[in-house]
């Protein structure tokens, strides 16, 4: 097993450092040093989006990134979404329209729903599709997180974004 | 609060979950992702082979790696555990494989390590040699072949339906269940029309997103296990056996499950974890990868040969069923799948002259149990595509077929048990109505073509089995509900504390629900088979009721006449002088039940109630590439009166997209015993672009009478109608009969080509 390096990292908005080996990946790197258990390794194959995370601004499989490759970057997690005073619209949403079950897939839902409508803040079906397609919920939900996306929609639009 | 009237409002509430806010957060606690402080991590090494004797298992390399805390192998298990031998149903699973392997993926070894990555190599490194012996696949084959998965039955005892079993040696049949109602041989013999016909359900597999995971930390008098289970009671039961302790040494802790759906019942990983912890002296952690939940437990592969007498008229006067499951390598609960569901092999239909015959077998695979529909799945599979089959072959249209035979209210089931509070002429009717049956259809044209499809079921609850619930009131008014039963996503929580909130008037968000502890949550038999809305349900609402009764007298005590709204904080302070003091109200529920009779099957009281499910589906076909899409999907069925509506709208809808990744692709490929499509890469499962393009569910107006506030189970009964309402829709499009699952373009394709006197060769 080879040595540890120190990588520095913006990790929800705050500077952090990590101590990681080169075959870590970032949800072992975030479970494990920042006790942040929101992303979670599923299938390991970067195929079920149950670890979404958020690389510069970018949704990404974080069980298929290696924790190294953060080094310098802006990492941002489900983690992050919520205030002490509210939600992000986008988890209200799926609240209301209750668009899970077990919930072990949500925070990827969650963050791939929050870059979709970041890129089209109005999505028609077609595009809520296509941008949910790397996500799987095996509890199947889908008919209600597509319903989630167009309430998250209408949330972001009628609210100021932060 | 000390109101006789009930203001209630709580039942029947599209209340949203009480942990949402923590799921939606990526807060909300599961197994896989917990640690506890001095842990180890175990890293199974599995069997290569499908039947086999272990000649050596070099651990040399292994111990090697640096690192490496320990390698645990069944010699050290015996050495803490002497009978190291697990199982709901029968005594045959061993910790880890004693002597042989009976199928590839078997747990052969342990390495245990702090860093979870060390685990992993040094795992790769142990080398195993077998002595391969012949290995048996086939359920059928199963029945007659020379090779034995076990030299003799090993039933446990837990269920008193399967103790004839003990002993029995030189077979591979686990359970022979069998039914015998009328005359069918006469019936067969009087007989205008028979149809025969055989029907084969695939191998497929749970897979929760929560892969299996548990943690055991053993001490010498006491051991705690954190595990993602559906059956925490019956953990702790089945660890303090092998254990030889008391229930009281065993604590099991059950966070939220990332899914379940059968997979997590009864007991997985936590022999094994128990074991390790026992031999290492630390707590010890196994949480497998999506490739090992290939090799822990899947649905049963069936084939079921159904055999139908029909007179002039269109009755149905007999019916023979020939069910054999197939239940890999160890029985799990197989042989009561094998008779639980074996028991309504012949439908939802009236029928005076009925024999059934089912098998639970055991094979050289991953075992099978449970799979959301306790084996129902694959009964309706069969019985509604045969029901099809008849009505084309005698042209009659299929609803109208079904009309005429189908079981109506206060008429026995196969069993002899007569239909109560099951509303099956109403679920088959409102599927109709849906379906717009009566209407023209379009049928396509070209290389398009297009049909629908129905189909219609009826499963009886697992019985007899017991809940126990307790309702603890603090004296601020608010209380806390200790209950069992395990949220795996189907919204438990929620609903208990809705059947609180009606009994003491409060609203349901305001209950707090106990996580699961064995060391305070009392007994439950296990969250399965759609049971526990009723069967808890009525524990929880008996628990609620008492509290309410004791507040009543705590009220009349301190001199407070009963309808007064004083609250229930000042009763309190009133009786105890400060806020001080609990009131406990415990309930326990089990229901009536008359086992069946061993010889031929029947029972006046099969079950405490009947869950119906209809569904209907339209399909559109390119007969180019046997791809087909379905337009339609319609789910109805009849759950009482439902508690949260909103929930059971997603139960039913997951559990009909889960099927139709049954029915439509989900096949896990098996090459000489070996899984060669162990990933989700190579095992497809529904995506969003699975999704029908118009799904509707509906539950019908219903009440079930022994039900809590008229409720029955829903999780599962969205499952039993998909597949032969496509396979139906399928030969209605382009007049091809497909009997084995999946229905997957291939298969479409080859009957196409096969009608056409054109076809495929064989891959």
């Amino acid at each position: 097993m080879s040595a540890a390096r120190t990588i520095r990292f913006t990790l929800n908005g705050e500077p952090v450092t990590a101590e990681v080996k080169p075959h870590h990946n970032v949800v072992e790197m975030l479970q494990t040093q920042f006790e942040l258990h929101g992303a979670r390794e599923s299938c390991g194959q970067g195929l079920c989006g149950c670890c979404t995370v958020l690389v510069n601004g970018r949704a990404v499989s974080a069980c298929l990134y290696l924790a190294p490759f953060v080094d310098g970057a802006e990492v941002t997690t489900v983690e992050h979404l919520a205030t002490r005073d509210a939600l992000d619209p986008v988890q209200e949403a799926f609240i209301e329209t209750g668009a899970f079950q077990c919930g072990y897939c949500t925070p990827g839902f969650v963050l791939m729903t929050g870059q979709l409508l970041d890129e089209h803040p109005d999505p028609d079906d077609d595009q809520i599709r296509h941008y949910l397609t790397g996500n799987l919920c095996r509890c199947a939900a889908y008919p209600e997180i597509i319903n989630a996306v167009k309430v998250a929609a209408r949330k972001r639009q009628s609210r100021p974004t932060p | 609060m000390t109101t006789t009237t009930i203001p209630g409002g709580q039942v029947g509430r599209s209340l949203s979950r009480l942990e949402a806010q923590d799921k939606v957060t990526g807060r909300a606690e599961y197994t896989h992702t917990m640690r506890i402080p001095g842990m180890l991590y175990g890293k199974i090494f599995r069997s290569t082979v499908a039947h086999g004797r272990i000649k050596s298992i070099d651990t040399g390399a292994a111990r090697a790696v640096p690192g490496v805390h320990s390698i645990v192998t069944a010699e050290d298990v015996l050495k803490v555990i002497p009978n190291p031998y697990y199982g709901p149903a029968f005594h045959d699973q061993p910790i880890l494989a004693i002597d042989k392997v009976r199928y590839v993926g078997e747990p052969v070894a342990v390495v245990l390590a702090f860093d979870p990555h060390v685990a992993e190599e040094a795992m790769q490194q142990i080398v195993a040699e077998y002595d391969e012996l012949p290995a048996v696949y086939d359920e059928v084959e199963a029945m007659t072949s020379p090779v034995h998965v076990h030299d003799a039955l090993k039933p446990a005892g837990t269920f008193a339906d399967l103790k004839h079993l003990t002993g029995r040696k030189q077979t591979n049949i686990a359970l022979d269940f069998r039914l015998r109602r009328g005359d069918a041989d006469k019936a067969f013999a009087e007989a205008l029309h028979v149809f025969d016909h055989t029907f084969r359900t695939q191998k497929v597999l749970h897979l929760p997103f929560e892969p299996f995971a548990s943690i055991a930390d053993a001490r010498d008098r006491s051991l705690t296990l954190y595990t993602a289970s559906q059956s925490p009671s019956f953990v702790r039961i089945e660890i303090a056996r092998l254990l030889g302790w008391p229930e009281n040494r065993v604590r099991v802790k059950v966070p939220f499950l990332g899914g379940g759906y059968g997979a997590k019942l009864y007991i997985k990983l936590e022999a094994l974890v128990t074991a390790l912890s026992m031999v290492a002296r630390r707590p010890v952690k196994v949480a497998l990868t999506m490739e090992e939940q290939f090799y822990t437990i899947t649905k049963h592969p069936s084939t079921f040969r159904i055999k139908s007498a029909v007179d002039k008229d269109g009755r149905i006067t007999a019916r023979k069923c020939e069910v054999w499951w197939n239940g890999g390598a160890y029985a799990d609960i197989g042989p009561r799948v094998t008779q639980k569901s074996g028991f309504t092999a012949s439908g939802p239909y009236d029928i005076d002259n009925v024999e059934i015959d089912s098998y639970a077998l055991y094979t050289n695979l991953t075992p099978a149990g449970a799979l959301r529909g306790f084996g129902i799945p694959q009964l309706v599979w069969a019985y509604e595509s045969h029901t099809d089959m008849i009505a084309r072959a005698l042209k009659l249209d299929p609803l109208e077929f079904r009309r005429k035979n189908i079981l109506r209210e206060g008429r026995p089931q196969a069993t002899g048990t007569v239909l109560k509070d099951a509303a099956i002429e109403t679920v088959l009717e409102r599927v109709a109505e849906r379906m717009n049956w009566t209407q023209p259809f379009d049928r396509g044209k070209g290389g398009v073509r297009r049909g629908r499809g129905i189909g219609i079921a009826l499963k009886a609850v697992i019985s007899p089995t017991t809940s126990v619930a307790i309702v603890n009131l603090y004296a601020d008014g608010s209380c806390v509900l200790y209950c069992g039963t395990v949220d795996m996503g189907q919204g438990s929580d929620t609903a208990m504390a809705q059947v609180v909130g009606e009994v003491l008037n409060m609203p349901a968000e305001t209950v707090r629900v106990m996580q699961r502890d064995t060391d305070v949550t009392p007994y439950d038999m296990g969250t399965l088979g759609s049971r526990s809305l009723f069967h808890m349900g009525h524990a929880v609402r008996l628990a609620a009721e008492e509290v309410r009764v004791k507040l009543q007298a705590l009220a009349r005590d301190v001199g407070v006449l009963d309808g007064s709204n004083i609250p229930v904080s000042e009763l309190f302070k009133k009786k105890y002088g400060m806020q001080a003091g609990n009131i406990v109200g415990t309930g326990t529920y089990k229901p009536d039940y008359v086992p069946p009779d061993p010889a031929t099957g029947l029972t006046p009281n099969a079950t405490p109630f009947w869950m119906i499910a209809g569904a209907g589906a339209e399909v559109e076909i390119d007969t180019e590439t046997g791809h087909v899409r379905i337009t339609r999907l319609i789910n109805v069925a009849d759950c009482g009166k439902p508690i949260n509506p909103k929930i059971v709208e997603s139960q039913l809808s997951g559990a009909a997209l889960m099927q139709l990744g049954f029915t439509m692709f989900e096949k896990m490929h098996i090459d000489g015993g070996q899984v060669t499509n162990a990933s989700l890469a190579d095992y497809k499962i529904p995506g969003i672009f699975d999704v029908p393009i118009v799904m509707e569910n509906e539950t019908v107006e219903a009440y079930q009478h022994n039900g809590p506030f008229g409720a029955k189970g829903i999780g599962e009964v969205a499952t039993f109608c998909v597949s032969p309402a496509i396979a139906n829709a399928i030969d209605d499009a382009v007049g091809v009969r497909l009997t084995e699952l999946p229905l997957n373009p291939e298969a479409v394709l080859r009957a196409l080509r096969a009608k056409d006197g054109n076809p495929l060769e064989d891959a």
